[in-house]
């Protein structure tokens, strides 16, 4: 009775606080607002426009009709024409351009001769043998690996219909039939991604902030006199937020959904589970925080210190499975990392907990153990 | 005869070397209102911070109302009230708001929360600003505000540290009447300050310096039983500062002090004649016959003075 009691008075002076803040109460809504739209569209690892140059010391009509159907595939767009190779190579340098594509003197040739010209690939000795030589070079800033790529992608491309001869078509090796994103679009992975990210951002902060906050303010003085037990504090700290992330990930969700066309497969009573663990696995890492830091500078700090590798290693960006296993180990701590892929797995695959248990128990025990840490580590004494 | 609300022995909180609290006996008698005296750091809130329970004693015993503390202090909690010396209820919550949430804390709900808030707006007339949020109340309402929230559980033992030190004359005297009816309605209440007229309202008091008690007692007491006797010496001119300099120079002068055209000389009890001794000092010079020499009951400032031994600029 007594617990439940200070703890709800606990809730609603958060709740009262939370209400006069109208900063904070506005970018509850608009962090995952405006996240979303912001990474919806602009999130896009489908190369297009890169800004190139060409080198033409072909002057054929050949050579013309090879730039024009290089400008085609989009992928590219040639902004500056230089002389020489090594104009070309200073305007990579300046920044200017991301790749240069230099047609030869000897190019119309070479397009004659050309046998392997989107064909196959040049046997490692190619130079050795005119005939089956390239018939013209990029050079690439290959800084970037996703430019690269993208120019790479371009080294195959068909030339037959320029030089008038039937399309040579090959057999793939292998058919591929993508599942659950058939039309590859990146949005729809990086939604539900999204979700993790903005629930990690959110729900530290607003814990990390809050014991040391009341530190700070003095508060916490005459709080520690009264007989409020550590746990109903903490617990009574944890519950506003909680419904703060779940409107939170219905924000981000239900935009996906309508503005972007994000498939829901699972069913939103999992997906609601998934995410109420991991809210509040994400706000005991908040405390744990609060109880450690000294000031709201170094809770923040500590925030950030979380939050870089949750949204780096998680999933998120870039393939767990790509990662070094040391990194996969840190990466297994954090609780993003469970979250990407169980949010995931019910939105896209509809996959039910059953399926998702490893992470859904680590997601469970993280919060129990979290709380139960928060609690013991806080001390109601001054020394 | 209730038994005291205070005691302890040898009550010391060391900070690495510094010695913030050193070997304080304290017995507190039940039903009065106690104070600590002392200059800043002299280890009040420390002290005050033990008793609470919020500091574990280096060393020594504590026991408040009882309770062995450090490790009954949970239990202890809800029955003392403590108000800190800077303001601690949440500057974003408002008055009202701030009562609700303390009152729930400790245990009050439904019609019993709702009177007592009530009760303590009138008593501590926060009616008027029930609606206004606690960070902009100027510092006799948020002193109000604190003692009310401090009381709300009707706690038998009250810790107040420094509660007057951001308050104007008016809301001190108000104040301190509310501290005579809690302690009426058979409360121990314990004050912590560095103000003379405030120290000398307490039923008892303890002075404190560098975390050492120098002296104990009834003021009454503390002034009749001090080491000294005090001595105006008035008239003469602007030579009384040169004058000043000379007496604080004799071992036998505990403190000599300024007070506009007057000075005020704390001899040694030791010199048998005080008022002989003085006139001997005054030396040769033209100006003794213009001088009148008068013993004058001592003060709490000269008690305070006396015990500390801050006796002159002189001394190490």
């Amino acid at each position: 009775m007594n617990f439940h009691h200070r703890i709800a008075a606990i809730v609603s002076k958060e709740l009262h606080q939370l209400a006069r803040d109208q900063m904070t109460f506005a970018m509850i809504v608009m962090i995952p607002l405006v996240q979303l739209l912001l990474f919806g569209y602009a999130i896009n690892t489908d190369v297009r426009h890169l800004p190139a140059g060409l080198v033409n010391q072909s002057h054929s009509a050949y050579a013309r009709l090879l730039a024009n159907s290089v400008e085609a595939t989009q992928v590219v767009q040639f902004h500056h024409h230089y002389t020489s190779v090594k104009a070309a190579e200073q305007a990579i340098t300046r920044g200017e351009v991301r790749a240069v594509l230099i047609l030869p003197q000897d190019f119309t040739e070479r397009l004659a001769q050309g046998k392997t010209l989107g064909r196959e690939q040049p046997p490692v000795n190619a130079m050795d043998r005119p005939e089956q030589r390239p018939a013209a070079q990029w050079l690439v800033d290959g800084s970037d690996t996703m430019i690269t790529a993208a120019i790479r992608g371009l080294r195959n491309m068909p030339l037959d219909e320029l030089v008038d001869r039937e399309v040579y078509q090959p057999v793939p090796s292998f058919e591929m039939v993508p599942y659950f994103n058939p039309e590859q679009r990146n949005v729809v992975n990086i939604a539900p991604g999204l979700v993790a990210v903005i629930l990690s951002m959110t729900m530290i902060m607003f814990t990390s902030a809050s014991l040391v906050r009341e530190r700070e303010q003095g508060n916490m003085e005459f709080l520690i006199t009264t007989p409020v037990r550590p746990l109903e504090l903490m617990i009574g700290k944890i519950i506003p937020f909680v419904f703060v992330g779940l409107v939170q990930a219905g924000i981000v969700l239900a935009l996906s959904h309508w503005v972007f066309r994000v498939p829901i497969n699972g069913s939103l009573l999992t997906i609601g589970i998934a995410t109420l663990l991991f809210i509040m696995a994400s706000l005991v890492l908040g405390l744990l925080i609060s109880i450690r830091a000294q000031t709201q500078l170094q809770a923040m700090q500590m925030t950030f210190f979380i939050l870089l590798p949750s949204i780096l290693l998680s999933g998120f960006m870039f393939p767990y499975e790509a990662m070094p296993v040391a990194a996969q180990w840190i990466a297994e701590v954090l609780p993003a990392t469970h979250f990407v892929r169980t949010i995931r797995g019910v939105v896209l695959r509809d996959a039910d907990l059953g399926d998702l248990m490893p992470d859904i128990s680590w997601l469970i025990a993280f919060a129990l153990l979290g709380l139960l840490l928060a609690a013991l580590r806080f001390n109601k004494r001054l020394d | 005869m209730t038994s005291p609300a205070i005691v302890t022995k040898g009550m010391s909180r060391y900070f690495g070397d510094h010695k913030a609290v050193d070997g304080v006996d304290l017995n507190i008698p039940s039903g009065s209102i106690y104070g600590f005296l002392g200059p800043n750091g002299c280890g009040k809130s420390t002290s005050i911070r033990m008793l609470t329970g919020l500091l574990t004693p280096t060393r020594g015993s504590v026991k408040v109302l009882g309770y062995e503390l450090p490790h009954q202090a949970e239990a202890l909690r809800v029955r003392i009230g403590y108000m800190t010396q800077k303001f601690s209820l949440y500057a974003d919550l408002t008055v009202r708001e701030n009562l609700y949430f303390v009152g729930r804390i400790y245990n009050l709900s439904g019609k019993v929360l709702r009177a007592r808030v009530d009760e303590l707006m009138v008593l501590y007339h926060l009616e008027a600003i029930d609606k206004q949020l606690a960070g902009s109340l100027s510092g006799g309402q948020k002193q109000r505000l604190a003692l009310a929230a401090a009381t709300i559980h009707d706690p038998d033992l009250l810790f107040l540290d420094e509660p007057t030190s951001a308050v104007d004359p008016e809301n001190r005297r108000e104040f301190w009447e509310r501290l005579f009816d809690l302690c009426g309605e058979g409360k121990t209440i314990l004050v912590s300050t560095h103000y003379m007229d405030e120290a000398e309202r307490c039923h008892g008091l303890a002075i404190l310096e560098n975390g050492i008690k120098r002296a104990d007692g009834s003021p009454q007491a503390l002034m009749q039983r001090m080491g000294a006797n005090v001595i105006e010496i008035d008239g003469g001119n602007n030579q009384l500062r040169q004058l000043k300099n000379q007496l604080i120079a004799r071992p036998e002068i505990i403190s000599a002090a300024q007070l506009g055209t007057r000075l005020r000389v704390l001899v040694s009890s030791e010199v048998p004649q005080p008022l002989i001794y003085l006139s001997k000092q005054l030396g040769r010079d033209e100006q003794k016959a213009q001088r009148r020499l008068q013993q004058v009951r001592p003060s709490l400032e000269d008690v305070f003075v006396t015990c500390t031994g801050n006796r002159n600029e002189f001394s190490p």
